[in-house]
């Protein structure tokens, strides 16, 4: 964090594009009447897209005007928080995390290819294709390090995989987003290597009237690789909630189902006490 | 009520007391910061913690924790609240250094010293030495305006000006930008502030970030003499206390006095002292061939009473000006009599007001604290935050507390708060004593008030404006049994005086307008009169202070004692008589001007009957009895405005004006001074750009 300030070049002036108009409207009418201050925040994000990615001067007074608010109640809001940039950012954005678990597994080398690649924090590139920045943690600490390009996590980075992923993207060729080595989300490198013994998944019921389902199946699914979900219950998914929501829509009675099927459930355990 | 012990002294205080408020009932002091009075509750200075005993078992801040959100004891005692206990000492002593970190230790050039919020509690909370071995915050100073001087450094945001700014003036200027640390006061891009009440956040700054800056490092506090006084800038009356080191005015501070102005003054009231010191009348002169030339006292009073002489009394007239006290209008009137002319007149702008009509027919019936209780207000003709600004910050905080219907007959001005525009001029009163919707709302409301200002009386049809506001008034239920909410805003400090006294033409007497047409008078005497021009041919006595409009026609000028320099008594606008002391004294041979009007009246031959001040109150007590009743404002009789609304005459169509051009300049001392030139001709530039 240091002290934010408006960018010393700014447009001469900004205009609420019709479908930045239209955002305005929609997040306008979520408040009540005369409350219409509260879509700052949502409406300085959208303001900062539809003006590629920062806040000139200029935006920040039409959104003021256009929420009735004093210009410096915007501006304390603009500065507050570091998500709106108020200086240019380059097309790609890159938010690196530089916090303690990142840094441990090598966010310094990723920052040395961003020094490289693109230049000092805060520019933007000579063509206007990256600008970055070091920021705290985003919660992606599993796969660290990682970085932020636009709305996109890149994470698991390499010096060679990131500058690999930078000219990618400066190439416009596609790119994965997620986890740039064999990882799937934050699961373990290689697969699960623990909580992997089958009888943990034994379904053993301690409810009278349910028989324990046969062991064997649940292991089997599990090591080809299918969702849980879809071992456990091999009926379709989408047919199950369906059913649920036509259940929800036919009226007032279902809370009471509901009620009736958790005090069913609960009652045998307490009996068991 | 609910009771709470506090440092074992048990005080039985409202529920929705803060603890703060509790403590203070209790006779403890909290330190504090952020926390103010008047401004809405922020919480974030954290120097007013205590311990409690029925809350969170950690330290409280006091000033956001109320009475009725702590717990009773097991047995249902009282909570307990402890300000000396050792956890709050430690509690408030690292709050304290932490304030102290970023805090730079410059005390020694800093204005606020020896008046320092933080100063002060150091000495009682603050370690002798500082365990911060980094560098200090260092923050760049902003431009707020001609008015206040910034020095960010010193800032521990407590946010007490942005609160002020929003909340009182009404004019949401500063703000907080950044976060944390990094956290800084500033106005949008460092435009200076809009407010005309803006000197007040350098009063409410706890340290020395916001300072005055036409006072910068021009004396220290504990070498001011304090003298309480009563504003004259505008008609509010607003308490002041002038401090003076030796001869001269350092400095203008508002008091509190939450009937009149709670605490806050105008910019034009605290910064106008500057104008004191230049300009100003130190000398008699007499005009010899076309020009003033110095003279002896005796060479000038000789010079008026050749005039006096050979003019009949008929001819003789005198005006009085805005800034008069009511001796010396007192003592001119008596004058004026005595040499047998029935030309006197204080409405320097016409205004239709006739003591003869009653008084409640001319003051603001309600005061200025019946505002508070106001659930309808109509404006009409008038501009309250440019005419009396503190009145206005009166009537915008009853509007934030809800309730309150607004509308606004005259010229559309912002007055920091939403108001009804029901029309520009008199038709618009007209509709409402009859159909229109907004008579409705009077009618409806339990105390309507109704604000007429000048715009609507210094008119040709001024006194037929005035019985139809009546009219309006009575027809809407705004007088009777306990409520009068017929109120007269003014804009001269001298004007309900003098009319309290009767300077208004006698039987036969002219009125300003006939005085100042060619040929109204031959001899003229101004006192301190300077937005009227007498026509050529009159010989003009001007006594007053500084060398404008009046000075510059003047064939005399007898220079006299601006307000802090003299002791005596104005009546505000509500009628509420204020004394005010003298803090310094007239510059050269001027002298206060009672004591001239009277030396004067022993050369013309008609010797007022008083050798002092003293005497020359208990004689206008005598003939005025309520001007004895110092700081009351006492309630005048209704009946008039019933007799007042019975009163016909016609109005025509033409709009109503403001009665003010411009804030900044409204009277000699104003117009002499550097500093309301400067706000001016920034208002100016504002407006100009605004217009673009």
């Amino acid at each position: 964090m240091s002290v934010r300030r408006l960018a010393a070049e700014q447009p001469e002036s900004f205009d609420f594009t019709p479908e930045l108009e239209a955002v305005a409207q929609k997040l306008i009418a979520k408040y009540p009447e005369g409350r219409q201050a509260s879509a700052v925040v949502p409406l300085l994000w959208e303001t900062q897209k539809a003006a590629g990615g920062w806040l000139p001067e200029p935006a920040i007074r039409a959104v003021a005007e256009r929420l009735g608010m004093a210009n410096i109640r915007v501006l304390e809001v603009a500065t507050f928080y570091t998500m709106f940039n108020l200086e240019p950012v380059g097309k790609y954005f890159v938010q690196l995390c530089g916090t303690t678990p990142c840094m441990l597994r090598g966010a310094e080398a990723i920052r040395h290819v961003c020094e490289r690649k693109i230049g000092h924090e805060r520019h933007v590139s000579a063509d206007g294709t990256f600008s970055w920045l070091e920021v705290e943690c985003l919660g992606a600490c599993t796969n660290a390090p990682m970085v932020q390009i636009n709305d996109d996590y890149y994470e698991d980075l390499t010096p060679e995989n990131f500058e690999k992923l930078l000219d990618d993207l400066a190439a416009g060729r596609p790119v994965k987003v997620g986890p740039q080595n064999t990882r799937q989300g934050s699961e373990p490198e290689g697969g699960a290597r623990v909580l992997i013994d089958p009888a943990l998944y034994a379904f053993k019921s301690n409810v009278p009237g349910f028989a324990d389902a046969p062991a064997t199946e649940t292991p089997d699914l599990l090591a080809a690789g299918l969702p849980r979900a879809a071992a456990e219950s091999p009926v379709d998914p989408t047919a199950a909630l369906s059913a649920a929501q036509e259940k929800a829509a036919d009226g007032a009675d279902t809370r009471e189902k509901r009620e009736a099927v958790a005090a069913e459930a609960t009652k045998p355990s307490g009996a068991g006490e | 009520m609910a009771k709470i012990v506090v440092d074992g002294t048990e005080v039985d205080v409202p529920a929705e007391y803060t603890l703060l408020q509790a403590c203070e009932a209790a006779g403890v002091e909290i330190p504090r910061f952020c926390f103010h009075e008047r401004l809405s509750i922020a919480g974030n200075c954290r120097m007013c913690l205590v311990e409690v005993k029925g809350g969170p078992p950690k330290p409280t801040a006091s000033c956001a924790m109320a009475v009725k959100d702590l717990r009773p004891g097991p047995n249902g005692e009282p909570p307990v609240v402890l300000t000396k206990s050792p956890m709050v000492k430690k509690a408030r002593e690292g709050v304290m250094e932490f304030l102290l970190i970023n805090h730079p230790l410059d005390c020694p050039i800093c204005d606020q010293g020896g008046e320092c919020d933080l100063q002060d509690q150091a000495m009682a909370y603050g370690a002798d030495t500082s365990r911060f071995a980094e560098n200090k915050r260092a923050v760049e100073d902003k431009y707020i305006g001609p008015l206040v001087r910034t020095s960010m450094n010193r800032c521990i945001q407590c946010t007490r000006c942005v609160r002020f700014s929003t909340e009182v003036a009404g004019v949401p200027d500063l703000g907080a930008i950044g976060r944390g640390e990094d956290m800084e006061i500033t106005t949008y891009l460092e435009h200076a502030m809009r407010s005309e009440m803006q000197g007040n956040v350098a009063d409410l700054c706890p340290v020395g970030a916001l300072t005055h800056k036409p006072y910068q490092f021009h004396a220290r506090p504990w070498e001011l003499i304090k003298t309480e006084s009563v504003d004259v800038m505008d008609a509010v009356g607003s308490n002041i206390r002038i401090d003076t080191r030796g001869r001269e005015v350092m400095r203008i501070l508002p008091r509190n006095n939450d009937v009149v102005n709670e605490e806050w003054i105008s910019d034009k009231s605290r910064y106008v002292w500057d104008g004191l010191k230049v300009q100003r009348l130190d000398r008699p002169y007499v005009r010899k061939d076309g020009r003033l030339v110095a003279a002896s006292w005796s060479e000038a009073f000789a010079a008026i009473a050749a005039k006096v002489k050979a003019a009949p009394a008929t001819k003789l007239g005198a005006i009085v000006g805005d800034l008069a006290s009511v001796e010396e209008v007192f003592a001119l009137k008596t004058l004026i009599g005595k040499l047998g002319s029935a030309n006197i007149d204080c409405r320097q702008d016409g205004a239709a007001l006739d003591p003869a009509l009653g008084r409640a027919t001319y003051v603001f019936n309600p005061t200025i604290a019946g505002i508070d209780e106001a659930d309808a207000i109509l404006l009409v003709g008038t501009d309250p935050r440019h005419e009396a600004s503190v009145l206005n910050a009166r009537i915008r905080k009853r509007w934030r507390q809800g309730g309150l219907k607004l509308g606004l007959i005259g010229t559309k001005v912002d007055l920091t708060y939403p108001y009804e525009y029901l029309g520009a001029g008199p038709d618009s009163l007209s509709d409402l004593a009859g159909t229109g919707a907004f008579g409705e709302v009077l009618r409806k409301a339990q105390r309507p008030l109704i604000i007429v200002g000048q715009g609507a009386l210094a008119r040709p049809d001024g006194a037929a404006v005035l019985a139809l506001a009546a009219r309006v008034a009575v027809a809407c239920g705004a007088v009777k049994d306990g409520w009068n909410g017929f109120a007269v805003l003014h804009t001269a400090a001298a004007r309900v005086g003098a009319l309290d006294v009767g300077a208004v033409p006698g039987v036969g007497g002219l009125d300003v307008a006939a005085m100042t047409a060619p040929g109204g008078l031959d001899v003229a005497f101004l006192l301190g009169a300077d937005e009227v021009e007498i026509a050529p041919g009159a010989f003009v006595v001007y006594l007053g202070t500084h060398g404008d409009a009046g000075a510059h026609r003047a064939d005399v000028i007898l220079p006299g004692a601006a307000y802090p320099e003299k002791s005596g008594l104005y009546v505000n606008t509500e009628g509420r008589v204020q004394f005010a002391n003298r803090a310094a004294f007239p510059p050269g041979e001027a002298r206060e001007d009672w004591a001239i009007l009277r030396a004067l009246s022993d050369v013309l031959g008609q010797t007022l009957p008083f050798d002092n001040v003293l005497a020359l109150r208990a004689q206008l007590v005598a003939a005025y009895p309520h001007l004895g009743h110092i700081d009351e404002a006492v309630a005048a009789d209704p009946a008039a405005l019933a007799t007042l609304a019975q009163a016909g005459g016609t109005v025509d169509k033409a709009a109503f004006a403001l009665p003010i051009d411009d804030f900044f300049l409204t009277n000699p001392i104003a117009r002499a001074s550097a500093v309301m030139a400067e706000c001016s001709a920034l208002r100016l530039a504002a407006t100009a750009q605004a217009a673009e």
